[in-house]
């Protein structure tokens, strides 16, 4: 594990709220890098993840704007109905382009846009989901020299997401929800 | 992978020969946009489209078509529309004449949306739509009026949810894959280029829509649009953007009123 990592970025589908309910207590509140959270979600504006979520964890959680400057502490949840990609400059961007893989928010235009921006100082998380999204992101992240973790499929309520990223990319770390939060612990909070 | 420097210089360049200015849009959409239209045409190398760019004007103007983003529906935010319907059209009856500004407008699902609002409160006949965009091509598809067919479940649902009463299918002709809305809707409705990176202010209105550029900007970029739109909106006249852009931080903001706390829609105070 890198202890270079700038920025933490999350993805999953179905499933995937059950594996961040029991990560987020875990984190430390010492956790000093900014998390993007790429959950597909129902296009309703008002579903609550972020105040759900939020009472969760001792980081602060807000539904991402664009032009959003990263900040340690936080975590960004990309909004309903818009891809959110990362710039160079450590600043969020909103896109309402196609759908990609059925999918907007799309785990893999999230992944890769991080990929690009911060290279080796990425680490990408891809949890549980019944769909393909987030697996071209992961290659890409390994392309850019960053580090990806995944759901053990045994731990995820649905095991094809975590399934198809182990098929096409390498990956870094395979763990539990519990693993996985002291894993992302040990590269934050010095 | 395209480098960040080669994607500045074909914008450099495009600016030069054309006069389409992409430097200020947000890099990390535009250079996803343009990493897939370089992929698609299976250039040898990035220079290789770089000089087919540069020497084949309609190849050109499909890039821009490519790589702007056109996805849009009708109605698309519901609670925006329900605003628009019950709180703004109210007050822009009382004028004599309502000059309408859909600013970005794509292939005009917004545009016919605000003609049926405008219809359905009895003040089309008084109103001149505006709708312009930097991209010829979604603007000769906006002017036919023809949406696909495929499109017509989801709109017409979001035209109930918008506090639509009226019978939605009734405003279009199904014809096979397609439905041709009912001209009647166009003919208040002006369609021109415009490019808002580069292009002055053409004229006052009431009520500008822009919804859902300004994401594609960058800070700078969105400064001078906002201003633009300053100009060219009356006192007391109205700005509405997209669910998630917002007039907060711009310089313009000190003279806006947000109208409903919720929805993006702002009100000059002066």
């Amino acid at each position: 594990m890198t202890n270079t990592t700038k920025l933490i970025i999350i993805g999953g589908s179905s499933g995937s709220l059950e594996a961040l309910l029991v990560m987020l207590p875990l984190f430390k509140t010492t956790f000093n890098i900014p998390v993007i959270l790429v959950l597909h979600r129902s296009n309703n504006p008002d579903n609550g993840l972020a105040q759900l979520l939020a009472a969760r964890t001792n980081l602060q959680v807000k539904e991402a704007d664009e032009k959003d400057s990263l900040q340690p502490g936080w975590i960004y949840i990309a909004p309903p109905d818009y891809h959110l990609l990362v710039e160079e400059d450590g600043t969020l961007s909103l896109d309402q382009s196609e759908k990609v893989n059925y999918c907007r928010p799309s785990i893999d235009v999230s992944f890769i846009s991080a990929a690009e921006a911060y290279k080796d100082r990425l680490t990408a998380v891809l949890l549980s989901g019944a769909n393909a999204d987030g697996a071209a992101g992961m290659k890409m992240v390994k392309i850019c020299g960053g580090n990806n973790i995944v759901q053990d499929p045994a731990s995820a309520q649905v095991s094809y997401m975590p399934q198809q990223a182990l098929l096409v990319a390498p990956i870094d770390d395979v763990a539990s929800p519990e693993a996985i939060a002291h894993l992302l612990n040990g590269i934050t909070g010095l | 992978m395209i480098e960040s420097e080669d994607i500045e210089q074909l914008l450099e360049n495009i600016a030069r020969r054309y006069g389409y200015d992409f430097t200020g849009y947000a890099r990390a959409s535009l250079k996803r946009r343009i990493d897939a239209f370089f992929s698609k045409g299976k250039f040898l190398s990035f220079a290789d489209m770089q000089i087919k760019l540069m020497n084949d004007t309609s190849y050109f103007m499909f890039f821009v078509e490519e790589v702007t983003v056109n996805v849009t529906e009708m109605f698309r935010d519901t609670a925006f529309y329900k605003t628009l319907r019950e709180q703004t059209l109210p007050v822009l009856a009382t004028y004599p004449f309502i000059r309408i500004w859909h600013a970005g407008c794509s292939t005009g699902e917004e545009v016919y949306s605000m003609a049926i609002l405008l219809k359905e409160a009895n003040l089309l006949h008084k109103s001149i739509l505006y709708a312009t965009d930097l991209n010829q091509a979604v603007l000769e598809k906006a002017k036919t009026g023809i949406f696909p067919m495929s499109a017509m479940q989801q709109n017409s649902e979001n035209y109930i949810n918008s506090g639509g009463k009226g019978d939605f299918s009734s405003y279009y002709h199904a014809n096979y894959n397609n439905a041709k809305f009912d001209t009647s809707l166009a003919e208040r409705m002006i369609f021109s280029t415009h490019n808002l990176a580069a292009d002055a202010s053409f004229n006052e209105f009431q009520l500008i829509l822009c919804r859902n550029v300004l994401i594609y900007f960058n800070r700078d970029l969105q400064a001078k649009v906002l201003q633009l739109f300053d100009r060219s909106l009356e006192s007391l006249g109205f700005l509405a953007l997209g669910s998630k852009e917002s007039l907060r931080f711009s310089s313009i903001a000190a003279h806006y009123k947000q109208v409903d706390n919720k929805e993006k829609i702002w009100r000059k105070n002066r």
